[in-house]
């Protein structure tokens, strides 16, 4: 009997959050629209390639082995020649000015220090203004320059001692890239920019569910009533709990079908993952709302959380390239184990007896927050 | 225009923001946690990709090759397997990142025919940590070949020149290639559109929502007077907050800084007053603080996050994103403030991006006043 009164109050309460929250077309909109829009731009925009790197070339040598080393650069995929300039002042303004990357400037006597066996060396300019553009130009520079030589050493073999060419020693490598053949970023992004939206949405719209009805002074009303106060908690919860579920499945589709993201694992342990994960932000974003005292208070707390929760969740940078302390502390971030599942579950295809410990600590620290959260209500009322 | 009312209108203001010392705290405090992130944990570098090796040859020139791997602090070696399955467990379980396979009998077929091949597995479902360690291993194995051809060329008689053709590079503006350097003018960036746009966003759906908006307009204060003096005071925690980062940045990190202090503030000053507007604009549009809310992370925080060109490059980006980043204002203030601090660029090479800025700034401007009537439904 008390259990069927209290379901019938946490229906009503139900009813009540979810006629506030679909009143307004404004806030309907921004239950769904938003979440898709980032999805779609930033599944494009996040891409750590580095793919033409611009190039202005300066050629005082002008031989055929100056050209053959300029037509490795304009052969290559990672470099796009945007200027042959004469003046040694056009390279260094243009660099300036930002106009290209990479200055490459060729001295005279390049050939003739070649066919001495002396080694020839070629002046770079790198704007590294960012570093890591500047990092990976500088790896795509020594692949085309290790290639030259080869082929020049190849070539000079052939002419002293043709017969011996085929049996010069070679290694190569052979590398697979599994699970993401083509070495895509958008299947590395999208999954990652799906754990992030989704944390947003919930811990801003939970950080404003208590403090609201506080603000406005509409709490003390609902405290009147027989409810009580782990139906109300339920009951402010379980609306963004089915709005965070409705957009999961939205930007899943926007991944697999617009970005064409395989989803190579089960379907069912990537809802259980999703779910657990919703859990812990609505415990941390009702946490934070049990303890502000006005909307704006709750909003800029989660959103102290919400940055370095980010940073770290190795969503853009690798977590393995964290200092010790740092990686440690990312366990105990929920956002940190929910891009790892997504990633494991549309990428790798790997189920529960891989990925159970990140559940668990998921499932751990929902409840914890929930939890407290529901004890501090209770004080916070007194 | 009256500055009396605008002083009382920004005294209000300052004493509503004062009542509530937690979150100005953590508004001056946000800039600083970025920092420390950014400058102490966050690394965009791969470096020590975790490496399993599985050398089924066993000889001395397998060896000798995957000493190359252990010698470099690219590659980390976790594991040594010695069966397939378990190299297939470690990169399914997420042990390592990058497997190197030695095959059988790489010792004879270099001998007998000089070619051999090694297989590098890459868990690709992290691409670009698979495609950089990528780079590594095919550098790795590149220098090893040419090594071992050198000698042999030796051997045969053949003179064998030195490396022959080497790059000698300078990096320009950011010379130890510190990403820190590269971090903060974003961060700056970052906090700077959260603070301005977050913040005020929520100023007139607050009025709305707790109805203090009618007694508002009872006054006699004009809705120009209510703009100016509800925005003043977030100007001032805002420029304080760039101070703060800016200082931080030199004096505790040590990034560098080549050009004008002027400068700085004076287009930080213009880039505040673009996201202050943008907050203000939210706010009177959207009437209600959850709404106000959602709408200023919308365009405040991932786009300075992602497409102001602060950690993904904009000229890597499709086309139709770059068309999107060019009306977002951040990025236009990264690439200033990249060029203030590393560049220590002068004024003409700034204009475009300036000029960009200031049109941004008018714009957002009139949009805000226009918005915003007094009067009430």
């Amino acid at each position: 009997m008390r259990i069927r009164e209290s379901i019938e109050r946490i229906r009503q309460m139900l009813k009540k959050e979810f006629i506030q929250t679909l009143r307004d077309p404004h806030t309907r909109w921004f239950l769904f629209g938003p979440a898709l829009i980032q999805m779609v731009v930033f599944g494009y925009a996040a891409t750590m390639e580095i793919k033409h790197v611009s190039l202005a070339v300066l050629d005082q040598d002008n031989t055929q082995e100056s050209r053959e080393l300029i037509s490795r650069f304009s052969a290559s995929p990672y470099f796009r020649i945007e200027k042959y300039v004469t003046e040694r002042d056009d390279l260094r303004e243009g660099i300036d000015r930002g106009d290209f990357l990479l200055a490459v400037e060729i001295d005279s006597g390049f050939a003739q220090r070649l066919r001495n066996d002396q080694g020839a060396s070629v002046q770079v300019i790198v704007d590294s203004s960012n570093s890591n553009t500047a990092l990976v130009a500088l790896g795509y520079l020594n692949q085309v320059g290790a290639s030259f030589a080869h082929a020049y050493q190849i070539d000079r073999m052939r002419r002293i001692a043709p017969q011996l060419v085929s049996f010069a020693p070679q290694v190569d490598l052979e590398a697979r890239p599994w699970f993401n053949e083509g070495l895509r970023s958008e299947w590395y992004f999208v999954p990652g920019v799906l754990g992030n939206l989704m944390l947003i949405l919930i811990m801003n719209l939970t950080a404003f569910a208590v403090v609201r009805e506080r603000e406005i002074g509409t709490l003390e009303q609902v405290m009147v009533t027989p409810i009580r106060r782990w139906e109300f908690i339920l009951g402010k919860t379980i609306p963004f709990f089915l709005i965070g579920s409705f957009d999961a499945v939205l930007l899943a589709l926007v991944g697999t079908l617009w970005f064409g993201v395989p989803l190579r694992g089960h379907i069912a342990v990537l809802a259980i993952g999703v779910m657990v994960f919703q859990l812990a932000a609505l415990g941390l974003g009702l946490l934070l709302s049990t303890m502000a005292k006005t909307q704006q208070q709750s909003m800029i707390t989660a959103f102290f959380f919400t940055m370095p929760m980010t940073s770290l969740s190795g969503f853009g940078t690798p977590i393995s390239s964290m200092p010790l302390f740092f990686q440690k502390l990312s366990y105990f971030n929920p956002l940190r184990h929910v891009v790892l599942i997504l990633r494991s579950i549309f990428l790798k295809g790997v189920g529960l007896d891989v990925l159970w410990p990140n559940m668990l600590v998921m499932a751990a620290f929902a409840l914890l927050t929930l939890s407290v959260s529901i004890l501090r209500f209770r004080k916070s009322l007194e | 225009m009256s500055w009396t009312r605008i002083a009382a209108m920004t005294r209000k203001e300052v004493l509503q923001i004062g009542r509530d010392p937690r979150s100005l705290l953590i508004i001056l405090v946000i800039p600083l946690v970025q920092l420390f992130i950014f400058g102490y944990a966050v690394n965009l570098d791969v470096k020590h990709v975790p490496l399993c090796i599985y050398d089924r040859d066993g000889t001395q020139t397998s060896q000798d090759l995957l000493k190359h791997f252990q010698a470099t602090d690219y590659f980390d070696v976790v594991r040594v397997s010695d069966n397939y399955p378990d190299v297939v467990r470690n990169i399914d379980h997420g042990v390592c990142s990058v497997a190197v396979v030695v095959p059988p009998q790489l010792a004879e077929s270099l001998h007998s025919s000089g070619q051999a091949s090694v297989q590098a597995i890459l868990d690709a479902s992290d691409s670009n940590t698979a495609s950089i360690g990528m780079g590594y291993a095919q550098a790795i194995v590149q220098s090893y070949s040419a090594e071992i051809q050198i000698s042999w060329q030796q051997k045969q008689g053949l003179a064998a020149g030195a490396p022959i053709v080497t790059f000698q590079p300078r990096t320009w503006f950011n010379e130890d290639l510190e990403s820190m350097a590269n971090f903060v003018p974003g961060v700056v960036a970052m906090v700077m559109a959260v603070v301005g746009a977050f913040l005020t966003s929520l100023t007139i759906a607050r009025e709305w929502e707790r109805g203090t908006m009618e007694q508002l307009i009872s006054t006699p204060v004009g809705k120009l007077e209510i703009q100016i003096g509800k925005l003043l005071p977030y100007f001032v925690i805002g420029i304080t907050d760039t101070a703060i980062c800016a200082g931080a940045a030199v004096w505790w990190f040590g990034v560098p800084f080549r050009g004008s202090w002027m400068v700085l503030f004076a287009c930080s000053m213009l880039f505040l007053i673009v996201v202050l507007s943008l907050g203000y604009f939210i706010s009177v549009t959207a009437k209600s603080q959850l709404g106000a809310c959602q709408m200023a992370l919308l365009v405040t925080f991932l786009p300075t996050f992602l497409l102001s060109g602060f950690i993904f490059p904009i000229d890597q980006m499709p086309v139709v994103v770059q068309w999107i980043t060019a009306v977002l204002p951040a990025r236009y203030y990264v690439s200033i403030l990249r060029n203030v601090f590393l560049k220590g660029a002068a004024v003409r090479l700034l204009v475009g991006d300036i000029s960009a800025l200031a049109a941004s700034a008018v714009v957002l401007v009139l949009l805000a006043t226009r918005s915003f009537q007094k009067r009430l439904g």
